[in-house]
């Protein structure tokens, strides 16, 4: 099962090694990673597998959101279902 | 891999423009519940529903989670009561209501409907004593929402019915005065009432419907509006195709977050409503979509065709989108849960008769309207006439769900918070219609009714 990661937020130091180290901890796999500056803020989208993740989709999103705030930053997993459904016919 | 600006546009719509799923809405059949003995009835009730809907509340705040979605409303709809109380021997069907609202409690529900009677082409006694039972059940529960059928294009309109609800809707008011009237916004009184809709205070599980099922709605005024500001100026063509685009995404995703909590709730998936539904919030409102189409306010002329157009793209939109569209599906049209209509109503562009030819291309009615304290019976039953007479005519729900403001005059403002928002009292016609309600009988069927 796929689900994808975004982060958007103000760009710092050591952003993609916390998100990809906290994945790692869960054994989430990094699939695709793609990064840009968009509007000033720092954006990055991650295709991740979940399906050995040490924990539920809803758990590492709580994990993900807990980093976001400690970094200042938004961080999100959602299941890549939601934009295949709404971007793709 | 998905485009990185679908993922953002996706996210964008959800943290800035209010995209959500309005209600994951659990129909359950209640026709296995009849018994004689009332409290007996209502034991059965209670057991029914609070098993049926024992995960509801946790499977939607699971996908939720897992999904990225809000899902803001958990709801319950169940068979008309009056069906299922005409079987007990009993002339108080009150407790029938306090045993919906203990089951939605248990739950965790935020509202449960079908306290409800289909009278379209005449009254049993049991659609009579739960009409009459409505002002003190609505009063003595909390989460209980009530609904009663006047009309269809298939029956007419029971007259008898519609000055019936009028005094009904006035003891309603009176009963929760308390509570700002409250009881009001939880009675809605219907013509051509659809059996799988969603959204409250109408929905009812009807008796066409499965033992249970899964109903979605799906909202996003703010989606429509912001894809509108990208096309200013442009022509209807490209309004009309920008908001196909736009429901066709949104129904994609009520069609998906339906069928995840039917597999996991194990419940046949039944429809997505796919309703453009406002709430209070600011960019979250029907009135401002009609506006962006470049109205100066909401209400003035012009106001019905850009709601027709913004009512049936929706539609078109959807309807590919989603393997059953159903519910009331189109644009909703509540003045308190509407920040652009109360500001339209406030300024005085927005008025009661305007709401009326507007209703005539909306997806259901006059909904949420605050009208004076002293407004007349008779003057509410003749207004739930006049929408009943634009439904069945035109073969479309429509429905009113007035708010007489006791001791209030137009000027004074309704506060119901929440997402009921707050209704500034409107102005209704002085003249009487007292001896057009006072008629009784039934409006006959037009003629387009004989299709057979």
């Amino acid at each position: 099962m796929n689900a994808i990661v975004t982060v958007v937020g103000q760009d710092r130091v050591g952003i993609i090694a916390a998100v990809c180290t906290l994945l790692a901890e869960n054994q989430v796999n990094i699939l695709d990673i793609s990064q840009t500056i968009l509007h000033g803020s720092f954006t990055m989208v991650m295709a991740v597998d979940v399906e050995r993740a040490a924990v539920p989709v809803g758990d590492l999103r709580g994990l993900l959101e807990e980093l976001g705030k400690k970094m200042e930053i938004s961080i999100r997993i959602q299941r890549e279902e939601i934009f295949d459904a709404m971007h793709r016919i | 891999m998905l485009n990185q600006k679908d993922i953002l546009s996706t996210i964008e719509m959800i943290d800035q423009q209010h995209l959500d799923i309005r209600t994951i809405t659990m129909g359950i059949s209640l026709l296995s519940c009849c018994d004689p003995d009332p409290k007996r009835a209502c034991e059965k009730i209670y057991d029914k529903i609070t098993r049926y809907a024992e995960k509801l509340v946790k499977t939607g705040e699971d996908i939720e989670r897992e999904f990225g979605i809000p899902i803001v409303n958990k709801r319950i709809s169940v068979t008309p009561v009056a069906l299922v109380a005409g079987a007990s021997e009993t002339e108080n069907y009150v407790p029938f209501a306090l045993a919906l609202d203990r089951a939605a409690e248990t739950c965790g529900v935020n509202f449960i409907g079908g306290y409800s009677a289909l009278v379209q082409k005449g009254m049993t006694l049991a659609d009579e004593k739960l009409i009459r039972s409505i002002p003190e059940a609505l009063a003595r529960t909390k989460l209980v929402c009530a609904s009663v059928n006047v009309g269809s294009t298939k029956a007419g309109i029971n007259m008898d019915a519609v000055a019936l609800m009028g005094r009904i809707i006035k003891d309603t008011a009176k009963a929760t005065e308390s509570d700002s009237g409250l009881g009001c916004a939880k009675l809605v009184v219907f013509c051509n009432a659809v059996e799988d809709n969603p959204f409250m205070a109408g929905a009812f599980h009807g008796v066409g419907e499965a033992e249970k099922v899964i109903n979605v709605g799906v909202s996003g005024p703010g989606v429509v509006h912001h894809a509108l500001q990208s096309v200013k100026g442009e022509s209807f063509d490209v309004v009309a195709e920008t908001i196909k685009k736009t429901a066709f995404r949104v129904t994609r995703m009520g069609q998906l977050v339906a069928q995840e909590a039917s597999r996991r709730l194990d419940t046949p998936f039944g429809i997505v409503d796919l309703s453009l539904a406002p709430t209070p919030a600011v960019g979250d409102s029907v009135a401002r979509i009609l506006e962006e189409m470049g109205l100066e306010v909401c209400g003035t002329h012009g106001t019905t065709a850009a709601l027709a157009l913004l009512n049936d793209a929706v539609k078109k939109g959807g309807v590919m989108a989603s393997s059953s569209v159903g519910g009331l599906s189109g644009a909703f049209i509540p003045v308190s849960e509407d920040e652009g209509m109360i500001a339209a109503a406030r300024a005085g562009t927005l008025a009661l008769d305007k709401l009326e030819a507007m209703t005539c291309v909306c997806s259901v009615g006059l909904d949420m309207i605050a009208v004076p304290g002293d407004t007349p019976a008779e003057t509410i039953s003749a207004i739930i006439a006049d929408e009943a007479a634009i439904g069945m005519i035109n073969c479309k729900t429509t429905a009113v769900r007035l708010l007489p403001a006791l001791g209030k005059g137009v000027g004074d403002t309704v506060e119901m918070g929440g997402l009921l928002g707050s209704a500034p009292v409107m102005p209704v016609h002085p003249e009487s219609s007292r001896e057009f309600i006072a008629r009784g009988g039934r409006i006959p069927a037009p003629m387009h009714s004989l299709k057979n």
